[in-house]
């Protein structure tokens, strides 16, 4: 099959099975490592990317759903010497330990960011308008990324330093 | 200086941007196969039949593999050659590989690896505990078995005892990045492997038996890992095998690395445990006699399993001195996962075992446990500075280091053979125990000289409220009939070292060049645990420079040889001393250089703030490696570190195994729902000791994310297995780790700062393990929580599930 994705601003048409995952599209077709795969069953949100701007696992995303569509991954968002806010807070609040479920929680919370900010409630959410970035919405929206070094209190901290610097 | 500074990782950069590479984000040349095991579908039998002719039929399917193909050694283990890569003609847990498939692509691989047929003759495989004891199924002749005092005379002579039992659940590693291995064939037979480990030189050592070459012949290189934990000590040694004979055979770089499922169904986890305890203890509550029984499943492999279970049985005391004391352990083995090395290795199951003990004696005796732990501590180190240098410890280094190990493989802690003695029990204690030097030996008879734990309660008991808390939460008890709260204090001392003496030892190899850049190589791993930043730290302050002048390379086995795992918490203590070593000498040799050119003496020579000065002048620390090289003054140097002091033997329990103690401390308040089990952590209070810590802000992150992979193991994970032997629990679908959400929702955490009383670098104290075990502090307090809801002992399991806190509450109603 053919699929014509727009990545990173730019168009790539690739050819492949009728299964593939954009996880795998992304990873080994288009040569982007810096998404990760984790668990390759949506539990984990090391492959988490931008589909039109919406956060998603991109190992539960089959490519030849996505004709058209437009996609960011981390190498989208900041490269090291190009940092965005919430990359280089990350490095201000050392917000990983082994780096593998980075990229994930960057772009996990670059979208939940906006999320907030555009009033989308949450579970714990008390009014459906949504809700100001508390540590209760932090832990419940950034829920879907885990990371076993358990960085979790610095990964909170470097969300809420780029919130507060977008503020 | 740059030591002693909150410093980021190293790599902090590439990994926010999503550049830092990873085993499987190696670009690889064209024509790379990619391998995927075929498993055994059933826990024990022998195999009547393999039909692979489907497996060849599948598309992209280069090569199939069984043991018969194999050119040369069928073994992935790291300890008694008793794990074979594929299957010999038995198989012994479900999962286990029995043959390989290499295809163009990993998804060829694996959908070709489903298209074989594997008939077993089914046997009824061992399980559980009882299973395994009531068939003698076990790893050495009997049960090892360690004693001080007369525990049995002890136990008579007790105003008060009790017996009771634990069951400890095992662990899950899920690194996040699975086990991957990529082996690149070279000229004349030659090998470099890539691998996502935390042993480079095992991984070479096994490669080189695999494909019948001496170990030059193998180039291993490790870059980073995305967690070890212990999980990538002994596990990846059958990918980087299998990579390694296919690429042999067909002259082309191949590739594996385990999808989720088969990653938690193919490899170990941590030990599970039960643990029977009788004690006999005085009205206040000090314990007079305790006998622990421990039961550990090692699965079916030797593995690490013998270490890990000395490890529990050193850990047994935990903060707590005992005059009368007998461990028994026994290790069993199962048709189960071959469990392995997991952060702790052994010393939390162990841990768990006398907590519950003081938990139990607390509640018959109707006091606060943390006073009966308190009263039960060793006695206090002398005041810092009596005795700084760590000179309890003898001179002597341990001299026959490889006296007993006939396996080869010498830099595994598995690598001790010990011979299986007659069957039945082992007893080294009684007359044959070691004489106690004084009141203060733990049950393997080493002095604690540098205990600091009350110090250290006192000031945790006060910064965390404990005892205005605990009268809190009885009160909240009192008015709230479905929630209940529950809060409690937990110590953790923690023995530093391998306790296979001579694995305490590290090399590094440190370049200068002539611009004043500074390479730095060791044999450590780095694996989220920010070793690499420490060990720059300790260059960057040996010479007087910015950080960003030291460059620290991937590990490679053909720069520093014959390194010890990235283990036992041990990485910065040797590599950094290793490091250290190498340093200096290249200081030394610039120094006499410039002493001479200058008119100065090498000993005043300073390196400092980016410059050295000499005899009046300062030039950049650039312009004097210049002069050094224009000097013909060699600029590179190998630096070599072993622990002094270690003399243990295990087979008697007696000795030194330890250079130091590292210490910690917690209080942990929760809540359950008594009609649903569902509960939570409120609040955490941490303080641990690293010593002069070498990098507070990485320290505080090991003691984080400690603590809550602690709480973890005793809380949400379990691992459940059918009765044929099917791991239930493979994906994270099934299998809870912690997230963000599970963080306690007040979470205060503080180091204790004083040097470490032994000579450590810098007199910093490793931090891997021991944080691990302020967890247990989050199973107490749920047990404490069980308690307010009757007067019945709740006996909780771990992990502490929701089932199991249901369970308990019951219980307690009686």
């Amino acid at each position: 099959m053919k699929t014509t994705l727009t990545v990173n601003g730019r168009s790539h048409q690739v050819e492949h099975d009728a299964r593939r995952t954009l996880l795998d599209t992304i990873r080994d077709d288009l040569g982007l490592p810096g998404t990760k795969k984790g668990c390759d069953h949506g539990q984990c949100g090391a492959c988490t990317i931008l589909l039109n701007g919406e956060r998603v696992n991109s190992c539960l995303c089959l490519t030849a759903m996505h004709d058209g569509d437009d996609i960011t991954t981390i190498e989208g968002i900041g490269s090291p010497d190009r940092l965005s806010a919430l990359q280089k807070a990350f490095v201000e609040k050392d917000g990983y330990q082994c780096g593998y479920c980075t990229p994930g929680q960057i772009m996990s919370a670059t979208a939940m960011l906006r999320e907030v900010s555009e009033g989308a409630p949450s579970y714990v959410s008390g009014d459906l308008d949504g809700a100001a970035l508390t540590d209760a919405e932090m832990a419940e929206r950034m829920s879907g990324n885990l990371c076993r070094c358990s960085a979790y209190p610095l990964i909170r901290e470097a969300i809420l330093m780029a919130s507060e610097a977008e503020t | 200086m740059s030591v002693a500074k909150p410093l980021p990782h190293d790599a902090a950069p590439l990994h926010v941007a999503g550049t830092a590479r990873y085993v499987d984000d190696i670009p690889v040349p064209a024509g790379c196969l990619h391998l995927a095991f075929g498993m055994s579908p059933v826990a024990k039998g022998r195999v009547t039949s393999v039909d692979l002719d489907a497996v060849r039929a599948m598309p992209g399917v280069v090569a199939v593999l069984t043991a018969g193909d194999l050119p040369h050694a069928n073994d992935v283990s790291p300890s008694a050659h008793d794990e074979p890569l594929l299957s010999d003609g038995t198989v012994h847990y479900l999962g286990q590989p029995v043959f390989v498939v290499a295809a163009t692509s990993h998804l060829a691989a694996r959908k070709a690896a489903r298209a074989g047929t594997i008939d077993v003759a089914e046997e009824t495989p061992i399980l559980t505990v009882d299973e395994a004891l009531a068939a003698n199924s076990r790893f050495e002749g009997g049960p090892v078995v360690w004693t001080k005092g007369d525990p049995e005379a002890a136990l008579e002579a007790a105003p008060h005892r009790l017996t009771g039992s634990v069951k400890i659940g095992g662990q899950e590693h899920f690194y996040l990045e699975g086990q991957a291995a990529l082996a690149l064939p070279q000229e004349g037979g030659d090998m470099v492997v890539h691998s996502s480990t935390q042993h480079p030189t095992e991984i070479q050592h096994k490669v080189a038996e695999a494909i019948g070459t001496p170990m030059n012949a193998v180039r291993v290189e490790t870059r980073r890992m995305g967690g070890g934990f212990g999980g990538k000590e002994s596990q990846g040694n059958a990918l980087a095998c299998a990579c390694a004979v296919v690429a042999s055979l067909t002259g082309k770089p191949v590739k594996m690395r385990y999808d989720r499922d088969d990653d938690m169904v193919i490899t170990g986890k941590r030990h599970d445990f039960r643990i029977d305890y009788s004690v006999g203890y005085d009205s206040e509550g000090r314990l007079l006699a305790v006998d622990f029984t421990q039961y550990a499943r090692c699965g079916w492999a030797q593995d690490l399993s013998l270490p890990v279970a000395d490890r529990a049985m050193l850990h047994a005391d935990n903060a707590y001195r005992l005059d009368a004391v007998r461990i028994t352990s026994h290790r069993l083995k199962t048709n189960t996962q071959s469990a392995t090395a997991y952060r702790g290795f052994g010393g939390p199951q162990g841990m768990v075992g006398i907590e519950r003990v003081m938990d139990h004696v607390a509640r018959v005796l109707g006091k606060d446990p943390a006073e009966v732990r308190r009263l039960n501590y060793y006695a206090e180190a002398r005041a810092e500075g009596a005795d700084a240098s760590g000179g309890r410890f003898s001179a002597k280094v341990k001299g026959e280091p490889g006296k007993k190990l006939e396996t080869g493989d010498l830099a595994s802690r598995g690598a001790v053979e010990v011979e299986s003695g007659p069957s039945g029990s082992r007893r080294y204690g009684g007359a044959y125990s070691p004489k106690p030097q004084g009141g203060n030996t733990t049950p393997y008879g080493m002095e604690v000289t540098d205990f600091i734990l009350g110090d250290m309660t006192e000031r945790l008991m006060e910064t965390s409220g404990y005892a205005a808390r605990r009268a809190a939460v009885a009160e909240w008890n009192e008015g709230n009939r479905l929630l209940k709260k529950g809060i409690a204090f937990s110590p953790v001392k923690f023995g530093i070292s391998f306790t296979l003496s001579h694995l305490n030892q590290a090399g590094a190899l440190v370049h200068v060049y002539q611009d004043g850049s500074i390479h730095l190589n060791h044999g450590g791993t780095e694996m989220g645990q920010g070793l690499n930043q420490k060990v720059a730290q300790v260059a960057a302050s040996r010479f007087g420079v910015p950080l960003e002048w030291v460059k620290i390379t991937a590990t490679d086995t053909g720069k520093v040889p014959n390194t010890s795992a990235t283990a036992a918490s041990s990485g910065s203590d040797l590599n950094g001393m290793a490091a250290k070593a190498a340093c200096d000498q290249i200081r030394d040799r610039m120094a006499e250089c410039l002493a001479g050119l200058f008119q100065g003496k090498p000993s005043d020579v300073v390196f400092e703030g980016g410059e050295v000065r000499v005899g009046g002048e300062a030039m950049p620390f650039a312009r004097a490696a210049q002069l050094a090289y224009e000097n013909r003054v060699s600029l590179s140097a190998t630096g070599y570190y072993r622990t002094p002091g270690l003399s243990w033997d295990r087979v008697k329990g007696a000795g030194t195994p330890f250079f130091y103690f590292a210490y910690g401390c917690a209080v942990t308040e929760v809540v359950i729902d008594t009609l649903t089990g569902e509960n939570r952590i409120l609040r955490a209070d941490l303080l641990h000791d690293c010593g002069t810590s070498l990098n507070p802000a990485l320290d505080i992150g090991q003691i984080e994310g400690g603590y809550v992979q602690g709480a973890g193991w005793l809380t949400t994970e379990e691992l459940v297995w059918d009765d044929t032997g099917r791991l239930r629990t493979h994906a994270p679908s099934t299998y809870k780790i912690p997230a963000c959400s599970d963080r306690p929702d007040v979470f205060n955490v503080a180091l204790w700062d004083a040097p470490n009383r032994s000579e450590t670098i810098y007199r910093s104290k490793a931090g891997g393990e021991p944080p691990f075990m302020l967890g247990i502090s989050a199973w107490l307090a749920l047990s404490d929580a069980c308690a307010a809801c009757g007067p019945g002992w709740p006996d909780l399991r771990a992990p502490a599930t929701a089932e199991a806190v249901l369970a308990a509450v019951k219980r307690a109603r009686g």
